[in-house]
């Protein structure tokens, strides 16, 4: 299991990375982490003619956390935005969400943009980024442009970045204030990508009740599928939400197949699980929030 | 066909070693093949089972997930790096202590891992211990002794520093 | 300073190698050797029609292709059928290349060899095969059906059929039993297929020496002395001049037991015909396709009892999986169908197996081999049994073991060996009492109810077995005592992390009453002993042991002969203590073992101080004697073997507590316990290391890893990301007590540890599961779609 051949390079600026990627098109591959890259490699599933490593392009680690949200670099890492102290304050499910993501080795290396980029519909970052209705920003010779999580994630493996262009950094807005999240998954081991997981955002109204709930289901789909549950939730107390109908309600909206780990109907059954544990967490933070 | 080497330079267990490699050369090839450490394992070539785990600025990662020209000037800790002037490190000297190993083979990755865990949380709960070294596979030890030795080692590291700080104390007096 | 330490917890003598990075694994050798990669089938089943290597020949640094037309001689006739039964009546083995047929994907067709792996894969790329695609046979029961064939002269894909039948106390038949009695059930089951995976795979390193024409091979390997006579047989050199040797190997689990595998013999002999150093190191996906699985069977029982849950009568009918060769004969449902007595008197017994070839990776033995599969069969009958009578399940099995002063028990069948199933020694009732004290078995009921009362679901599971362990036919032990005083032991079996260096070294160091500082151990090398069997069937400790232990009796008995001569005194009065041997109670009269050894080679030449003493002008000497007194040897060394009438029976009893969530379906063990019985300890932390290891292979099996086929024969999991192999979050804190009932079959009184751990694991928990559930368990794995699964359809 060694990878393919290809051209290598490692441009020293921003400028110089999207000239190679205009120049190389569809054959050419970002490597910023490589820890889904280089298994595809080593794999021989994917071959590109160039492989182009940012990792020495300056300027994109950056991690900057404000009230608005979070805006995440290609080549930050996911241990260090899992660490990140104004990360987690601004938006505390990135911090859920990434304690998830494989194993803290991987994690040492493996970005959140990459991850995004990579769109496993059972991965955890691109949920996250569809629940909070983020985006993520590509640039190219052609300029930049921001497309937002909707329409980034088009297929199972397959975003919007054209050929050309490179995936600079993504958005993780906040949410309102008295908003909690959560984030609850089910894989076979430990660390490996779930069978199923749910990540929730719950914004309450003064008086405590649900006024906003969504949520986000990994594995379930071609990309990561969100459903607003507001209307099934609220406006009530977490404590008094018909949390049968909500867990009805997003198992309907599914549509999971059945794979070696796990079939269709239990995919689709954990998702309402999930969901209500999820969202319920998710409520109580918002209270914590309060409180 | 012929490919395109690139000269890479690695401080390999404070070592400055050289190697001429093609773009696609993994890092655990480059530290096993180029620069002659077997020490550091390939146990799956897709990142699953962590045996090939080497510090990377002190940071434990996948030796066969990263190209070694991507950590040109970058410096490595392989398991041979890990005894400090011929003596035993305290996870070392744990694993040994404890039946924390078998065949051997996957023991590599668990040094490198743990010694990096130990350094940031000198003093892990169960939990954390067994969180730090879940993402490394073993065969032979049902793990139960992996787990002791993290704690033992420790312990080890702890009356270590305890010692120094003792003997700089002396020392200063 | 004490020289015992047999049974003591002695720290492990191969760590300071394996944790500084200084271990010899296979790929770690040969630096500079060319590599070797190959081309392999992405058909279960199809023909080759033609081989275009056209592509692959600009590959740069690109040395050799080779087909099967490319073999000569032995080479290109089938793999050795290495164990042949009689009622293997259509065994079959593969070409080392494939020949006209593949017959499972992963099958090697090309063989390339190129500057380094890299290249090597980059020309299998390049190389094109073409295939005609024909119908797969995969599935145990469609196979079994017999409507396509995997091999064509193997009607209804049937390799082999076997039936043992022992009849019951009264003459009847099993039939007979199971009808006659008060009650009857009768049920199916179901084991699927995993894999040993080794953290290392296979690999071979062979180096042709052209100007002595000969060969030495780096196998990672279970047997490297039958790997020799493979070599030498197929490449057609003499035995003396090819050498082997078993390196630091990480793991085997039995996969490393098969040989020679296509690569042991194609890699010596494309190094020869090079003249090159050439290494083939096995990936991961290699790993997968390529090499053995084992334990899928489908078993049909009917089984009769008392009122009591005594058996009176056991039929059982096992569809056995073979993948597509059978290199291995019928081992595995041979150990099955015997082994599933387990620790119990089951009347009369019928059991028949028929072995069943697939278009899937071949089977053969995994940790455990076969007896999983029948402690499961065995395990599923008492409990369910035992919930047909609405008795306790302990009681159940209680009412059926062989009692303590019930041995030597005969079983009546023929085991493995070709020897009767004659249990040795063993005390169950013993075992599962200290099993229930220790699971807490009697109080369980309360904390259950406790339990459902918070809404959790927990139930708790036992399962028992007998172990065959250390089967013959035989191994030996070297032992010398150099003139620096070190002693030097050396046996034919490989090691794989057993911590053989250390129990023979133990073993060694007290039968010799030397420090153990001074011993050291070699296995698995040829150079240095050539006369072994393997390292299997948790025979090395009893078997390799039990040699070392006559080869130092034997050395021992010579040095107090030579050192009663040199002290004056009668050998019966000397003893050796921290390498001196002295007469008992006087120390102050002693010679070292290292001048012992020096006078037990009488020299003419000094070639140190020490060896001056041995010349011939150095002292007086009986002039009417020879130097070499005749039946003597010159030095201090000896070499035995053991070989035992028959195995020695080794056992165990595991219990375990599983939480299964309610919602998700998720299973959780709470507690696993285990009490083991394998005779006299060696080493107590190594045994308990092996269970450790056998029991977290057991939740594996049980829970986690499964290969699975598709209908068209692609195994769908063929990597790590997809065979769930437990990391350490998977596996529960495991408490162990150890029972011992020595062996009276040899002489440390030893029974084997290697496989135990794993062996009742999947019946162990698909009992804690039925009973947090309520539902029967039938089959394994079982993953939390599975339960789902089962409680949908309940």
């Amino acid at each position: 299991m060694k990878p393919p051949p290809f051209d290598y390079h490692r441009p020293a600026t921003l400028g110089e990375a999207l000239d190679v990627l205009a120049e190389a098109g569809p054959g050419g591959k970002v490597l910023a982490g490589g820890q889904s890259l280089i298994p595809l490699l080593n794999m021989r599933l994917a071959a590109p003619a160039r492989v182009v490593d940012v990792n020495r392009v300056p300027g994109l680690d950056g991690i900057e956390a404000g009230p608005s949200g979070v805006r995440v670099g290609a080549l930050a890492r996911h241990a260090a935005v899992e660490r990140s102290p104004g990360a987690a304050a601004a938006q505390p499910l990135l911090r859920q969400a990434l304690r998830l993501v494989a194993h803290p080795v991987i994690r040492n290396r493996g970005t959140v943009v990459g991850s995004l980029v990579h769109a496993d519909p059972a991965a955890e970052m691109p949920a996250v980024l569809a629940l909070l209705g983020g985006a993520v920003r590509l640039a190219s010779l052609d300029g930049e442009r921001e497309v937002p999580a909707a329409e980034f994630f088009t297929g199972p493996m397959e975003s919007a970045a054209r050929p050309g262009e490179l995936a600079v950094s993504a958005f993780f807005p906040a949410l309102p204030a008295r908003s909690g999240t959560a984030f609850h998954e089910v894989a076979r081991r430990h660390g490996d990508y779930a069978v199923a997981g749910v990540a929730a955002a719950v914004t309450l109204d003064d008086d405590l009740r649900i006024s906003a709930a969504r949520v986000a289901c990994v594995s379930v789909g071609p990309v990561p599928v969100v459903a607003d549950v507001t209307a099934v939730c609220g406006p009530r107390p977490a404590a008094s939400v018909a949390w049968d109908a909500v867990a009805a309600a997003v198992r309907d909206l599914v549509e999971p197949e059945g794979d070696i780990h796990a079939t269709a109907d239990y995919r689709r059954h954990l998702t309402g699980v999930l969901a209500v544990r999820a969202l319920r967490d998710a409520a109580s933070a918002a209270h914590g929030e309060e409180s | 066909m012929n490919e395109t080497h690139h000269r890479v330079t690695l401080t390999v267990n404070g070592v400055v070693r050289e190697a001429t490699v093609p773009g696609r050369r993994l890092l655990s090839d480059c530290l096993r093949h180029d620069l002659g450490l077997t020490g550091t394992h390939v146990g799956c070539e897709h990142g699953v089972c962590g045996a090939c785990t080497v510090l990377l600025d002190g940071e434990p990662v996948r030796s066969c997930l990263t190209f070694a020209v991507t950590v040109d000037g970058q410096e490595i800790t392989t398991v041979e790096g890990l005894a400090q002037g011929g003596a035993l490190s305290p996870v070392q000297r744990a694993f040994t202590e404890c039946h924390a190993l078998q065949c051997g083979f996957c023991t590599p990755g668990f040094l490198c891992t743990v010694t990096a865990f130990l350094r940031d949380n000198p003093a892990p709960s169960e939990e954390e211990a067994l969180e730090a070294v879940a993402g490394n596979l073993c065969r032979c030890t049902g793990y139960q002794n992996i787990l002791k030795a993290v704690h033992r080692a420790a312990e080890i590291q702890a009356a270590e520093i305890q010692a120094a700080e003792l003997q700089a104390e002396e020392g200063g007096a | 300073m004490t020289t015992r330490l047999f049974g003591e917890p002695v720290q492990r003598r191969e760590d300071p190698r394996l944790i500084t990075g200084r271990g010899r694994y296979l790929d770690d050798l040969g630096a500079g050797a060319l590599a070797a990669a190959f081309v392999r089938s992405p058909h279960a089943h199809a023909r080759i029609l033609d081989v275009d290597v056209s592509d692959a020949l600009d590959v740069d640094g690109l040395v050799a292709i080779y087909t099967w037309e490319d073999l000569p001689g032995a080479l290109a006739e089938p793999l050795p059928l290495l164990i042949p039964h009689p009622a293997l009546t259509h065994g079959r083995t593969a070409y080392p290349l494939a020949r006209e047929i593949v017959r499972h994907v992963g099958e090697p067709v090309v063989m390339v060899v190129a500057r380094d792996r890299y290249l090597a894969e980059d020309a299998c790329a390049l190389i094109r095969v073409g295939y005609e695609v024909l119908k797969p046979v995969v599935g145990l029961e469609e196979a079994a059906g017999g409507a396509h064939l995997v091999h064509d002269d193997v009607p209804g894909n049937i390799g082999a059929h076997l039936v043992q039948e022992v009849p019951g106390p009264g003459g009847e038949t099993a039939r007979e039993a199971v009808d006659a009695a008060p009650h009857r059930l009768e049920f199916r089951l179901d084991v699927e297929r995993s894999a040993c995976t080794p953290l290392e795979g296979k690999g071979v390193y062979a180096r042709w020496d052209a100007d002595d024409a000969s060969l030495r091979v780096y196998s990672s390997t279970q047997t490297s002395t039958s790997v020799r006579m493979a070599i030498a047989a197929k490449l057609g050199l003499p035995l003396p001049k090819v050498e082997v040797v078993a390196p630091d190997v990480g793991g085997g689990f039995g996969v490393k037991i098969v040989h020679p595998w296509p690569e042991e013999i194609l890699v010596p002999w494309a190094a020869r015909l090079l003249n090159r150093e050439l290494k083939w190191t096995e990936d991961r996906r290699e790993h997968f396709v390529s090499s053995s699985h084992e334990r899928g069977q489908v078993q049909h029982v009917r089984v009769g009892f008392d009122d009591d849950g005594r058996l009176l009568g056991l039929e059982v009918e096992i569809l056995h999986d073979h993948g597509a060769y059978t290199p291995y004969g019928i081992i595995v449902p041979i150990i099955t169908s015997t082994q599933l007595l387990g620790p119990y008197k089951v009347g009369a017994y019928r059991v028949e197996f028929s072995s069943v070839y697939t278009n899937t990776v071949q089977v053969t033995p995994y940790r455990g081999a076969g007896r999983p599969q029948g402690v499961f069969c065995m395990e599923r009958t008492m409990d369910k049994i035992a919930a047909y009578l609405g008795r306790d399940r302990t009681e159940v099995r209680a009412a059926n073991f062989v009692q303590p002063d019930e041995f030597p028990y005969d079983q009546g069948l023929t085991f493995q060996d070709g020897r009767p199933l004659i249990y040795d020694s063993g005390d169950y009732p013993e075992a599962l009492r200290m099993l229930k004290e220790l699971i807490g078995w009697d109080s369980f009921p309360e904390e259950k109810a406790r339990a459902a009362a918070e809404g959790r679901r927990i139930g708790i599971g036992v399962g028992c077995y007998v172990e065959g362990t250390g089967v013959g036919p035989y191994e030996g032990g070297h032992v010398q005592i150099t003139s620096d005083g070190r002693v030097h032991v050396s046996t034919g079996l490989t090691s794989q992390g057993q911590g053989h260096e250390t129990v023979f070294a133990q073993i060694a160091a007290t039968e010799l009453g030397v420090p153990i500082e001074r011993v050291s151990v070699v296995t698995g090398d040829t150079r240095r002993f050539g006369y072994a069997v393997g390292t299997f069937a948790s025979r090395a400790a009893v078997m390799s042991g039990n040699a070392i232990a006559l080869a130092c009796r034997k050395v021992r008995e010579k040095a107090l002969r030579i050192a009663a001569e040199a002290l004056e005194a009668d050998p019966r009065d000397l003893e050796i203590t921290d390498g001196m041997v002295h007469v008992a109670g006087a120390p102050s009269a002693s010679i070292p073992l290292a001048t012992v050894a020096v006078l037990s080679n009488p020299l003419r030449y000094a070639f140190d101080e020490e060896a001056k003493r041995a010349t011939q002008f150095a002292g007086p000497a009986s002039d009417d004697r020879p130097p070499v007194a005749e039946g003597e040897e010159p030095g201090l060394e000896g070499r035995d073997y053991y070989s035992p009438v028959r195995s020695t029976f080794a056992a165990g009893m595991h219990a375990a507590i599983v939480e299964t969530d309610p919602d998700t379906a998720e299973i959780r063990i709470l507690r696993y316990a285990v009490v083991h019985d394998c005779g006299r300890l060696i080493n107590p932390m190594i045994v308990e290391g092996q269970i450790h290891g056998g029991v977290a292979q057991g939740v594996g099996g049980a829970l986690y890893e499964k290969m699975v086929y598709d209908e068209h024969g692609q195994l769908l999991n063929a990597s790590f990301m997809d065979f769930l192999m437990p990391y350490a979050t998977e596996i529960p804190r495991i408490e162990t007590a150890h029972l011992e009932t020595p062996s009276p079959l040899n002489p440390l009184g030893i029974k084997g540890a290697g496989e135990a751990g794993v062996i009742p694991v999947s019946a162990v928990l698909a009992a804690a599961i039925e009973d947090a559930e309520g539902i029967p368990i039938d089959r394994m794995p079982i993953s939390p779609s599975d339960l789902h699964t089962l409680r949908r359809s309940r």
